[in-house]
């Protein structure tokens, strides 16, 4: 029952979606391409954090590191785009499997902290690699022209690119999470030890899934440059961080859709105060933040969840 | 597999300190190949110590322990389940948010093989892989009784079935030596007297060796081969049930003086 609902569910978010470019006017587009983006970059997230317990507050970091991956390879070498996604997802699984070495002897607040100094650092280091990174001024790129002569406006054609790449990334990691891998990488958050002796790696399987989080928060960065073609180090600071963990929380930890209902969040709520309160916005950020946490504690996807079984369960009582 | 009665575990002078407590002090016994050895003795005997020490939580100073003349010692933790060894925990040591079948699930995992890629582009045989562990883990829950409860996740489950879990996922992932730590805690006489049974059936139609932790005298008396006593961390009996039971040495070392060892639940 609810396994069919959420297939409803499914196919519903996927028709309005491929919908959307047709009854939404541009800028509104170019704001749900970005939905998608923080969408990809929450999965990764949440697959460290949700799923195998690690929490981090320097994702910032990643996204960084795919973003100028994108932007200096096509800035300097005028590298295919689709290309620079590819090689800055590779970059940050290698980045984050590396970091996540060191981090295993770090356990829940000391690693937030740890991640946390990554991202302090990453503006400041991008700033001093100014001969690649255009220092402060950050570097311009130009938006991508649809291909194959197709008619649409640049931000309809990155919209729909964007989809793919996160329809293809949701379908790999939901692969990945339901399969020997996924128990594995839950395992270690419910109980390292009874992981261990139940043959997992818990050192290589953190590390692993370190290296995966990075990449997918590493390929929504690049994302970004490309949709906004413009790269500079102050957009990539603590802020942005801790706006990714908020949206993990906000969208149901250890949830698949969650990363979507996060992104939306993260994309839209900051708008609304703005429209609120021109005066205090982030207080009425604050006051929707406290008010999702106190009405859905299990975040948007566990919220719905539960209305879902409890559906269920009345539709089996109806029937018996 | 090899004839019953040579060792498929050899504890050889094992010793470990905690700081300045020696938990186990120079331990050494054999476990014979289709046995039921009893591991018992008072609280802070260092019966637990000593499983750790076999799953490679902890590493001993001195000695060695060698499971089909191989020596544990060289391995991770991580490694021990794939030689052939599985364990339960003295105070459940479940994955609390999986369901009993996906918990039942990861004890396969030593015996599986598909990793980050295979698994994120789901190949076929990754498919055939899941597909026969999913049977192998249906299969050990109908063998505990615990179908019905496949889809239930093991968070708030009565602690006599999360013990029964914690036993199929051990067997998931087919052990030659099953480690049983305090399996009769918290059961009533009728639930002791249905878990001797099952042991017996696991050793018997499993041919499953079987190392036990217990305070519950009736039962390791029941069903061991062999029991082995220690007493603060050493060794102090073994032997058949009905000739450890007499020990002098046991009798004090359970009650001080007089009293036969069997009161003692």
């Amino acid at each position: 029952m609810t396994a069919r609902a959420g297939a409803l569910g499914l196919a519903a978010a996927l028709a309005v979606a491929l919908a959307l470019p047709f009854v939404v006017s541009n800028f509104r587009l170019f704001q749900f391409t970005q939905v998608g983006v923080y969408a990809i970059a929450l999965l990764g997230l949440n697959v460290l954090t949700g799923y195998n317990g690690q929490i981090s507050l320097g994702h910032g970091a990643f996204y960084a590191l795919g973003a100028y991956t994108t932007a200096i390879l096509i800035d300097h070498w005028n590298v295919p785009y689709p290309l620079t996604i590819i090689a800055a997802g590779v970059l940050c699984l290698v980045a984050g499997f590396l970091f996540g070495i060191p981090a295993l002897r770090l356990e829940g607040l000391y690693l937030a902290l740890a991640t946390f100094a990554l991202a302090l650092a990453i503006p400041q280091i991008l700033k001093y690699f100014e001969h690649w990174t255009g220092g402060s001024q950050g570097i311009v790129l130009s938006k991508p022209a649809p291909p194959w002569g197709m008619k649409a406006s640049p931000d309809q054609w990155l919209y729909y690119f964007t989809l793919a790449v996160l329809v293809i990334l949701f379908v790999l990691a939901r692969n990945l999470l339901a399969g020997r891998t996924g128990r594995a990488i839950v395992a270690i958050r419910d109980n390292p030890i009874a992981a261990q002796a139940m043959g997992v790696n818990t050192a290589l399987y953190k590390s692993l899934t370190f290296g995966v989080s990075a990449a997918y928060t590493g390929v929504a960065g690049a994302l970004s440059a490309i949709v906004i073609a413009f790269v500079a180090p102050d957009a990539f600071n603590v802020f942005l961080s801790i706006t990714f963990l908020t949206g993990v929380v906000i969208g149901g930890l250890a949830s698949i859709s969650g990363a979507i209902f996060g992104a939306l969040f993260i994309q839209f709520v900051p708008n609304w105060a703005q429209d609120i309160s021109k005066a205090a916005p982030w207080a009425i950020y604050g006051v929707f933040l406290i008010g999702f946490m106190y009405v859905m504690p299990f975040g948007i996807a566990g919220a719905l969840r539960r209305v879902a079984a409890r559906a269920a369960r009345r539709g089996t009582a109806a029937r018996a | 597999m090899p004839a019953p009665g040579t060792p498929i575990l050899s504890v050889r002078d094992l010793t470990v300190r905690f700081g300045g407590i020696v938990a186990l002090d120079g331990v050494s016994f054999d476990v014979s190949e289709g046995q039921i050895v009893g591991l018992i003795g008072p609280n802070g005997a260092g019966k637990t110590t000593l499983f750790n020490c076999l799953s490679r939580l902890y590493t001993p100073q001195r000695g060695d322990i060698s499971f089909r003349d191989r020596s544990l010692l060289a391995l991770p933790a991580h490694r021990i389940a794939e030689l052939g060894i599985g364990r339960t925990f003295q105070n459940l040591a479940l994955f609390p948010t999986l369901t009993v079948l996906q918990n039942v699930m990861v004890g396969v995992h030593a015996r599986t093989r598909s990793d980050f890629l295979s698994n994120a582009l789901r190949l076929p045989w990754v498919r055939r892989e899941e597909e026969e562990t999913r049977e192998r883990a249906r299969e050990l829950l109908a063998f505990l009784d615990l179908e019905v409860l496949a889809a239930h996740p093991a968070a708030g489950l009565p602690f006599g079935t999360l013990k029964r879990v914690e036993l199929a996922r051990a067997l998931a992932s087919r052990p030659a030596l099953l480690l049983v730590d305090e399996p009769a805690g918290g059961l009533n006489h009728e639930e002791v007297g249905a878990l001797a049974a099952l042991l017996r059936v696991i050793r018997e139609r499993r041919g499953v060796t079987i190392l036990l932790v217990e305070h519950h005298m009736g039962l390791v008396m029941q069903i061991s081969d062999t029991v082995v006593v220690l007493d603060f961390g050493r060794k102090i009996a073994e032997g058949p049930p009905a000739r450890v039971q007499r020990d002098p040495e046991v009798i004090r070392a359970y009650l001080g003086v007089d009293e036969p060892a069997g009161a003692r639940r």
